[in-house]
């Protein structure tokens, strides 16, 4: 069983991700509905109740990150006019739209509908530049944040309800919306189809990522992390997801059960804050990986994963008030994992047994960067937590130093010797 | 036991230091480091063998560190610049908890125990503003040699203030203040409170505790010491032997390796 089950996440995520991809580029010659949406908000049960295939421009920047041809289409982006300094991802769609849709994984299609929530405040302006490009619509749900770091007003508060009543007349009129795109009606049964494979996907996920507490860890956060989370934003709300998700769990629990590490051989379990660095995606692995270090947790995996890291479940009895419901959480959570994030860490420092923490702020994302400092300085107050702050760039391989990153990251693991030492000496 | 050796290949310059069982220094010496950096590392280790009247058979385990530690290809393994500063400084300075390292095109601050340990620790990113490399445009856009500029900077009474970040364009900014008929040692002493404007800040991010030993190549430039002590508020360390704190780091990880000490490297 073993030679089958295990790195059947990994191999099947692909190859998901790559059915998703042509699905993509078939959808023009197909004259099929798209939408172009962001992970943090996404609303793919709704867009698949409606049979309109949902599009991720952040994941189509990444991927010609990942593919080492981002360099390309942010060249010709800047040769239009945007600058160097504004989101590599925005820049990377742009070069893909004036291209006529064309990427290295396929053809993008043109959007039928866009839709942005204020969970980034650059999402509202990109998808401005859809709506001057494409002349589509543009819906943009507005999401009340939290407060402040201490917020956490739950359901059935007065607080609470009122945003959730806000977010849902929003939901109804992207309904409206879909309607009058699509030219048919919301069938109630067929969202809750969809929310019932968001919920197993949702259940799935927390337990994929509550499993990594255990010794040595099941999947490595930033790298495997990163390809089951491309598949539950993909195939957020299908049966596919679902079925993924479902026999991941299996996988995780298998390795578990028999003690089958991602690492050879586990020596430090460490925490990752921000976004990976996608023009280096195996290498920076491979420079913690080289003195035992794993990604066992990561915030990626929160605040990228449209909320369903924490398991919600969405109360099909009444759709669209739970829908607004499960979209309020978890985009405020998304937003709470980005900028205060010391609660969940110092909790993650306890359960998943860290030995360190990677703060990655990146150059072309302030949004998810800013904190970060601030963040640092929290948690090695409250804990005495060594930590590394290392800075790269999630697309642009400009600001990318290969030998810069990985002095660093030599130095960080000198340290965690040291103090392991002499802490084996106190002994 | 036999000596222990260090050697750091940096940006600019290739130091070497053997010390003794004890730990006390025997010898150092210095190459600039050019583009055969494999052949800077024999060459300097070969220089300090022939300053001390050693012999390769006497040096028991040598460490390489720098950014071309990988290339000490004699070496017998390799520790990162920033554990070897930190190990260095301690040992030559034992009151040291902060650390000030500025080299070619790395400036770095560390945070040590009194074992010489790193607690934390961060560096320039990816722009040699605030680094030798600095110093080394503006002594290039002067034409006053780099060992000169310190003396020349402390005659400045009335510093310019240079605003740009990037040396490249560092060296444009030094010209259009001379443009502007601003006194060259006056042009000179706002390049040093840049460069140490940017590294007080970095210090300033691990936290300063006395007390602070600076290290590196730029620590024989008298006017950079001055303005970190003015900056910082307090006297920091240097010696003569500063420049090779690193190789002195490097040395020490030698010498716990040939003691039977484990060790930190991969």
């Amino acid at each position: 069983m073993t030679e089958t089950i295990v790195g059947r996440g990994a191999s099947r995520g692909g190859a998901l991700f790559r059915d998703w991809f042509q699905e993509i580029s078939q959808a023009s010659e197909r004259d099929r509905k798209t939408a172009y949406v962001f992970v943090m908000g996404s609303l793919g049960e709704i867009l698949r109740a409606f049979d309109l295939l949902p599009i991720f421009p952040e994941i189509n920047s990444l991927q010609t990150a990942v593919r080492r041809v981002a360099h390309d289409f942010l060249a010709r982006a800047e040769d239009y006019g945007y600058s160097p300094d504004i989101c590599g991802y925005v820049k990377a769609d742009v070069a893909v739209q004036l291209a006529g849709g064309e990427h290295p994984m396929g053809r993008i299609p043109r959007p039928s509908l866009a839709i942005a929530t204020n969970a980034c405040n650059t999402y509202i302006k990109w998808a401005e530049i859809w709506e001057r490009m494409h002349h589509c619509p543009v819906f943009t749900l507005d999401i009340p944040g939290s407060r402040s770091a201490s917020f956490d007003e739950m359901p059935g508060s007065p607080g609470f309800e009122r945003d959730r009543l806000y977010v849902q007349r929003q939901l109804e009129e992207l309904v409206g919306l879909c309607q009058s795109i699509t030219g048919r009606e919301l069938s109630l049964d067929r969202l809750r189809q969809t929310m019932a494979h968001t919920n197993e996907m949702s259940r799935c996920w927390k337990e994929v990522i509550a499993l990594n507490r255990s010794r040595p860890a099941c999947f490595d956060a930033l790298t495997e992390g990163t390809i089951y989370l491309g598949v539950l934003n993909a195939l957020r709300g299908t049966e596919q997801g679902e079925i993924y998700f479902r026999e991941l769990l299996e996988e995780m629990q298998h390795r578990v059960a028999h003690g089958l590490g991602t690492l050879h051989e586990e020596k430090y379990r460490l925490m990752f804050l921000g976004v990976p660095c996608y023009p280096l995606f195996r290498r920076f692995h491979e420079m913690f990986a080289e003195w035992g270090g794993t990604f066992v947790s990561s915030t990626y995996l929160w605040f990228a994963a449209g909320g369903m890291d924490a398991g919600f479940q969405y109360d099909l009895e009444r759709p669209l008030e739970s829908l607004a419901q499960g979209v309020l959480r978890s985009v405020r959570r998304a937003m709470d994992s980005m900028f205060f994030p010391s609660q969940p860490i110092l909790r993650a420092a306890e359960e998943f047994g860290l030995d360190g923490v990677v703060f990655h702020p990146i150059k072309s994302c302030r949004t998810v960067s800013t904190g970060l400092a601030d963040v640092r300085r929290d948690v090695m107050e409250r804990c005495d937590m060594p930590s590394l702050t290392i800075e790269s760039d999630m697309m642009d391989r400009r600001v990318v130093s290969e030998a810069q990153l990985k002095n660093r990251i030599d130095a960080f693991f000198e340290g965690l010797a040291s103090r392991r030492l002499r802490a084996a000496g106190k002994e | 036991m036999g000596y222990a050796g260090g050697v750091d290949v940096g940006s600019t310059q290739t130091k070497a230091v053997l010390i003794d069982e004890q730990g006390n220094l025997v010898g150092h010496a210095i190459v600039d480091t050019g583009a055969a950096v494999v052949q800077a590392a024999e060459k300097v280790f070969q220089a300090v063998l022939q300053s001390t009247g050693l012999s390769e058979q006497d040096v028991s385990y040598v460490v390489g560190t720098g950014y071309g530690r990988y290339k000490v290809t004699f070496g017998d393994s390799q520790v990162t610049e920033i554990s070897c500063h930190a190990r260095g400084a301690v040992h030559m300075f034992p009151g040291t908890r902060t650390v000030v390292d500025m080299g070619g095109q790395d400036t770095k601050a560390i945070r040590v125990l009194p074992s010489g340990e790193v607690l934390d620790f961060c560096m320039n990113d990816k722009c040699a503003a605030g680094t030798g490399r600095f110093l080394q445009a503006a002594s290039y856009a002067l034409e006053i040699p780099l060992s000169e500029l310190g003396s020349v900077a402390l005659a400045g009474q009335k510093p310019v203030k240079i605003s740009t970040t990037c040396t490249v364009f560092a060296e444009s900014e030094v010209l259009s203040w001379l443009e502007k008929g601003k006194k060259v040692e006056d042009i000179l002493m706002g390049v040093h409170l840049s460069i140490g404007t940017r590294s007080v800040g970095l210090a300033r991010r691990v936290g300063v505790e006395q007390e602070v030993t600076f290290t590196g190549g730029v620590t024989r430039n008298q006017a950079m010491v001055e303005v970190l002590n003015k900056m910082l508020g307090l006297k920091v360390n240097v010696s003569p032997e500063s420049h090779y704190m690193g190789a002195l780091g490097a040395a020490l990880y030698a010498r716990d390796r040939i003691l039977g000490a484990q060790g930190v490297t991969v």
